[in-house]
């Protein structure tokens, strides 16, 4: 029994230990981004200030950052969605041997280091857009390069995530459909894309996610332009500022609330579930008794 | 003529799919097949196929073997590309065994790569040592309210960008950093150790930055695992580390694999733990590669140094993956 427990101590002393590696270092960045000497320190704590969160939010370097960081996630998300779809379902389709071919090519992407992906992308772009005057003008730009290279990976994210909920619908479905009469068209927009609603959705989200905090394959493809990120990597190699702090406790608060009301919708979702098979139950032991005693 | 010839071969890939494809349909004859076009409508069909080729030629396959073959180039200025000094060189692989400029080995440059390399490995033992036991108590030993708020915690620093967690361990780690002034504070210490300088940092660093990249398919393979199979294990007598050992190890080894890889391949093409927790003497390859194309605005030799990097990658990661016994399939999943 004592062994049971100091196994118990050892686990729960590990687990601290794990989440104080993982959190330690974001908490110590989170105090000091409220204490007010200039270079960031976390103690001795001298004083509260919210300071360097007006300095944060008067930076424009950064403020423009996040501008394109937005613009470009949109438009990876606009990208990788569509295609990972189209990749999934191809997928489901194509014949065997072709399919693990067809698998290794796509999936290629997320395991070629990023810094790999922004050079071949903006190596090969330059050539093309090059071709015409018009071309370079208007399209060699570095949230267009950015936008390409990084949804060459985001679209495999993608791809991984719909085809794990492609893999449960029932094709059944889809031939009912067909039998009643309905047109391809119809059954994809009515039947396959509801189905699939709750994977893009995530998958959507993961896009721009990873779109945003992106930086490897970024800071090749940006050329000139900058992203949030490209301009952090600028400020941390120039010297360090509680600013970086605050933004940090921005994107931790931001992610946190995001991830609580993900948590919330989820368990409201289950509750009601639940509270509808209570209701099927209950329903049914009325049948059963209605048919004893002869009301049904 | 190269440049050409990389607008060509995606039409080779193609028409080889479609043969492939071809062959099968033969091969498998059944009269209640419908094809791709019958199967989605004509409409769908070609968005879905223009959209994955889209993808896949011009934003993967293309840019790819561009690099490759920019990297068989020598270096000139724009207006002699195409001119007569155009020609195919593998001077820029030769440069990275012997220094074109003196004439001796590149040892600078080879001492990089494989410090990279071996680091990487290392980092990838580490994390795999530091998520294992995490992994397993989350699948097989918590209840299903402690993971979820296990799960909630690992997520939410996942999302903090990669530069900002560098920028939080620097604050813990330099020699004004928390960690020094407390030992100083203390007395332990009267001058401050410096972590960063012997690139402790940077072993931290990388480690702390791809630590949930290990949790998350070391969870997911442990999870499928039949408690029933570590119960009847635990009741025949089988001490800790033999269920371990023999029951959970073996069958979690997709899993195993999938993280080990990732965390090498991240590892090995980072970036942003180098640049910011590295001593001012360490040189690790992508940080060479960089400064190829944004300082000596080299770009055929850092592409070639990119190739480099990402083949002996990819042979790394296949022999080990040959070692285990792991298809690269079950890998990415």
């Amino acid at each position: 029994m004592s062994s049971r427990l100091v196994m118990r101590g050892m686990i729960a002393f590990y687990i601290f230990l794990f989440f104080a590696y993982l959190f330690g270092p974001l908490l110590v960045m989170g105090i000091t981004a409220f204490n007010t000497p200039s270079y960031p320190q976390a103690y001795p704590f001298e004083a509260f200030t919210l300071n360097w969160f007006v300095k944060l939010w008067n930076h424009r370097a950064m403020m423009d950052g996040i501008k394109n960081s937005i613009i470009i996630g949109l438009g990876v998300v606009a990208i990788s969605v569509p295609v990972g779809l189209a990749a999934a379902i191809m997928m489901g389709q194509i014949y065997h041997r072709a399919r693990s071919v067809f698998y290794l090519v796509t999936v290629s992407p997320v395991l070629t280091p990023g810094v790999i992906i922004g050079i071949s992308t903006v190596i090969f772009w330059k050539d093309l857009m090059g071709v015409t005057d018009f071309t370079k003008a208007y399209f060699y730009k570095g949230i267009i390069l950015a936008i390409f290279g990084q949804s060459s990976f985001v679209a495999a994210y993608c791809l991984l995530i719909i085809m794990a909920r492609l893999q449960r619908f029932d094709r059944s479905q889809e031939e009912a459909a067909l039998d009643l009469g309905a047109s391809f068209p119809q059954v994809f927009w009515h039947i396959l894309v509801p189905f699939l609603k709750p994977a893009l959705i995530s998958a959507s989200v993961i896009a721009f996610l990873s779109s945003f905090e992106n930086y490897n394959t970024t800071t090749f493809a940006i050329l000139a332009d900058k992203t949030l990120v490209t301009v952090l990597a600028g400020e941390v190699r120039q010297g360090t500022t509680p600013a970086l702090s605050a933004l940090a406790v921005v994107i931790i608060g931001l992610s946190l609330i995001g991830a609580i009301l993900y948590e919330v919708a989820k368990r409201r979702e289950e509750a009601a579930a639940q509270r509808m098979q209570e209701r099927a139950r209950l329903a049914e032991r009325g049948e059963v008794i209605g048919a004893k005693t002869g009301l049904a | 003529m190269s440049r050409f010839f990389v607008f060509l071969l995606p039409l080779a890939v193609i028409a080889g799919f479609w043969l492939l494809s071809r062959q099968e349909s033969k091969l498998a004859h059944d009269p209640t097949h419908k094809s791709f076009f019958q199967r989605n409508g004509t409409v769908l069909g070609i968005v879905f196929i223009s959209l994955v080729t889209f993808w896949m030629l011009f934003l993967v396959v293309m840019p790819y073997l561009y690099m490759v073959q920019e990297s068989f180039h020598p270096r000139l200025p724009p207006m002699k590309r195409g001119g007569p000094e155009d020609f195919l060189t593998i001077q820029q692989y030769k440069s990275f065994f012997v220094e074109p400029s003196s004439g001796d080995w590149n040892t600078l440059h080879m001492r990089a790569f494989f410090f990279s390399i071996l680091t990487s490995v290392f980092v990838t033992f580490v994390n795999f040592a530091i998520c294992y036991p995490l992994a397993y108590y989350m699948a097989q030993a918590g209840t299903i309210q402690k993971v979820r708020l296990l799960m909630l915690c690992l997520i939410v620093p996942y999302w903090v960008n990669e530069i900002l967690r560098a920028f939080s361990l620097r604050l813990l780690l330099a020699s004004k950093g928390l960690i020094n002034q407390t030992l100083m504070g203390i007395g332990i210490i009267d001058t401050p150790i410096d972590f960063l300088g012997t690139n402790t940092g940077l072993y931290i660093g990388l480690s702390y930055a791809y630590l949930l990249i290990m949790v998350f398919p070391l969870y997911n393979a442990i999870e499928s695992l039949d408690k029933n199979q570590i119960e009847a294990a635990r009741d025949l007598g089988a001490p800790w580390w033999k269920i371990h050992r023999d029951v959970v190890i073996p069958y979690a080894k997709p899993g195993i694999a999938s993280g080990c890889t990732m965390v090498f391949m991240l590892s090995a093409g980072s970036l942003a733990a180098p640049q910011f927790l590295g001593g001012p003497s360490t040189l690790w390859f992508t940080s060479i590669v960089y400064d190829f194309f944004f300082q000596a605005f080299n770009w055929p030799r850092g592409a070639a140094y990119a190739f480099i990097l990402l083949t002996a990658c990819i042979i790394f990661v296949l022999a080990i993956l040959k070692l285990f016994k792991v298809s690269l399939g079950e890998t990415i999943r």
